[in-house]
């Protein structure tokens, strides 16, 4: 920065391919500044410190819990005594359900609609950011926003884990032992995968913010989707549309720990999320680039 | 004002623009839900002006800067931006204009300097190496270097308004483009705004300004704009405007009776009479003034005063559209 004060009279106006990326630079800054996006954090960064605690209050004698265990998918959590790795697997069946992709339909919502809300919006589009840059941008930040989130629940995990737990050789959903490092390095293969499952939501949660100038409208509408879809795909009478439902195979991840590990289902969520990403995302771009913004 | 021909070589900062900056053909806006809000506008801003948008609440001013900055699309006519067309060249044509749309709009949880940060970085033809002294000049610019680190949230109105001219200056900008930007200041914070404005134009930059105050543009200004109900009234130099409306002939007597009758005598209408005051149109330009106030004092009428009063922008208006300076439907 020192040789700022330079070139400011005669600043040429070529554009560097390079400069584009500044608003990307700008728009993660600013989204992880919000108070809102640091609050979402930190009660996802809260879930494993409570399943942790719970678990070790709940085994203290010794004893394992109870067979019932795990809410989601396999029983991940009846392994967390044994093993504190397992905590990180059963933070994110916890929290893959409900918290995290509400927290992405918050952030997701409120991209486009919140800045429509506050009038930044117009500044933004006369700077001129451009409508098809500022919506890959906005775009590209939620799909990070899924990876932090994610990632936030699997470290807090993994040190709480740690620090309650013992940790060693990880017993494989199909019965045979791995070391803790390649455990490990399947947790964060499990992380990633977690946070590319949300990114089908995250392109509906952005469509949605394309329709309204509400921040508030867009998150509401968002989330009541999100559960909307998943009681949907609690019905078995209504099991000829599962299949199509973004999160039906979101579970799916567990199979990253069998041995070997069963990628079908993994690749067709990765798929459907693929699908859903280009649909609502085409969508999107449709609406925000022939919007009249007057907000 | 003297217009500059055609200009050859390379252009100097301080050189006018030639020919229009703004320029619309049939410019119209109808909003969804059939609000007509601009009606076939035929605008033109000429290089190098501080060109006054006036017109009333409601009368399309804001609706007309939305169009021009490619934020909605017109109806129906087209608008051209320092030569090219918009919406279609909006990107192109946009780094060279600064703009103040309908107030600052502001992130409440950055700091006044981060918000700035924030908007250049929006635009893909700011360089990033003279970001922060640009934005330093920029807050230096409109007096808000001393709150620059404060959130933006914790602003006054004014402290809010001139952030956001800030934004509008944080590149040397050919045309700048600002809706109401006095709002919210005070008397001193809108004689900086005028200030900065003759500034900027004497640097070469023109100036559109709405507002609908008419002696904050009777101020400022060198050329003018007037809208009502979604159409140009009338455009032109602001000298030549005030011109148009003729002046009132004001006499205070007390002898107010005598003096309408002989006013009258004399042709001259438009005669009212209020207390002591008596005014009337001023007489048309082969009438000698002098001679009206011989006839007056000969009548026997008493004279404590005499004369015609100039015209401004608000007669000016007031003649236009035969109504005041109000809101319409
Ligand atoms: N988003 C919108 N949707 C529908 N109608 C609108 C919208 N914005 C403005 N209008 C209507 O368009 C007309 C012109 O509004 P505009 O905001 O352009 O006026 P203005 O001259 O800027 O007024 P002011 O001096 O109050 O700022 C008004 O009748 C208004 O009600
Ligand atoms: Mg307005």
């Amino acid at each position: 920065m020192s040789q700022a004060e330079a070139a400011v009279a005669g600043a040429g106006r070529a554009t560097s391919p390079l400069w584009t990326f500044g608003i990307l630079r700008s728009e993660l800054t600013t989204m992880l500044r919000r108070w809102r996006t640091l609050a979402l954090l930190g009660v996802l960064a809260a879930v494993p410190v409570l399943i942790g605690i719970a678990v070790r209050i709940e085994t203290g004698d010794g004893s394992s819990p109870g067979p019932g265990g795990g809410g989601g998918g396999p029983a991940f959590l009846s392994q967390v005594t044994n093993n504190g790795l397992f905590l990180v697997f059963a933070a994110l069946a916890v929290t893959l359900p409900v918290f995290l992709p509400m927290a992405v339909g918050v952030v997701a919502g409120d991209s486009v609609a919140g800045e429509a809300n506050a009038g930044t919006l117009r500044y933004l589009l006369v700077a001129p950011a451009g409508r098809t840059r500022l919506l890959l941008t906005k775009y590209a930040s939620v799909l990070l926003f899924c990876l932090v989130a994610t990632l936030v629940v699997a470290l807090s995990a993994l040190v709480v884990g740690l620090l309650l737990f013992p940790a060693g050789e990880v017993t494989t959903i199909s019965g045979t032992r791995i070391g803790f490092g390649e455990g490990l390095l399947r947790a964060g293969l499990i992380a990633v995968v977690v946070a590319a499952s949300l990114t089908g939501f995250a392109a509906i949660g952005l469509f949605v913010s394309t329709l309204t100038g509400s921040g508030i409208a867009a998150m509401a509408a968002t989330v009541g989707l999100l559960i909307t879809v998943q009681i949907v795909d609690g019905i078995p009478q209504l099991s000829a549309m599962h299949p199509y439902l973004f999160p039906h195979y979101w579970m799916s991840y567990a199979d990253l720990l069998r041995a070997p590990v069963y990628w079908d289902e993994v690749v067709k969520n990765l798929g459907l999320q693929g699908l859903y990403a280009a649909v609502f995302g085409s969508a999107a771009w449709a609406r925000f680039t022939t919007k009249d913004i007057t907000d | 004002m003297t217009e500059s021909g055609t200009v050859t070589g390379p252009r100097a900062v301080t050189e006018p623009e030639p020919g229009a900056v703004i320029e619309t053909r049939g410019l119209t806006k109808r909003y969804r839900g059939g609000q007509l809000a601009v009606d076939g506008l035929d605008l033109s801003v000429p290089g190098g002006s501080i060109f006054g948008f006036l017109g009333p609440n409601g009368s399309g001013k804001t609706t007309t800067i939305r169009m021009l900055m490619g934020l909605i699309d017109p109806t129906s006519g087209t608008a051209r931006l320092l030569g090219h067309p918009v919406p279609a060249a909006a990107r192109t044509v946009l780094p060279q204009v600064g703009a103040l749309i309908e107030g600052p709009a502001l992130y409440g949880f950055l700091s006044g300097r981060d918000n700035l940060l924030r908007y250049d970085s929006a635009d893909p033809t700011a360089d990033p190496r003279t970001r922060r002294a640009r934005v330093g000049q920029a807050l230096d610019r409109v007096g808000l270097a001393a709150a620059a680190g404060k959130k933006a949230r914790a602003y006054s109105l004014g402290m809010k308004q001139r952030l956001g001219l800030a934004a509008a200056l944080l590149q040397p900008r050919r045309l700048l483009v600002l809706d109401e930007p006095t709002n919210g200041l005070d008397p001193q914070g809108m004689r900086e705004i005028r200030t900065l404005v003759r500034e900027l134009a004497a640097d070469g930059t023109t100036v559109f300004l709405s507002s609908h105050l008419l002696d904050e543009i009777e101020q400022v200004c060198t050329h003018a704009a007037v809208m009502a109900g979604g159409r140009l009234i009338v455009q032109g130099p602001v000298a030549e405007l005030a011109a148009g409306a003729r002046g009132r002939l004001a006499v205070t007597t007390p002898d107010p009776g005598d003096a309408a009758r002989v006013l009258k005598e004399l042709g001259v209408t438009g005669i009212t009479a209020d207390g002591d005051r008596v005014s009337a149109e001023a007489p048309p330009g082969d009438v000698e003034l002098a001679d009206l106030s011989a006839a007056l004092v000969h009548a026997g009428v008493r004279l404590r005063s005499f004369g015609v009063e100039r015209a401004s922008l608000e007669d000016a208006f007031v003649a236009l559209t035969g109504e005041g300076f109000d809101v319409a439907g």
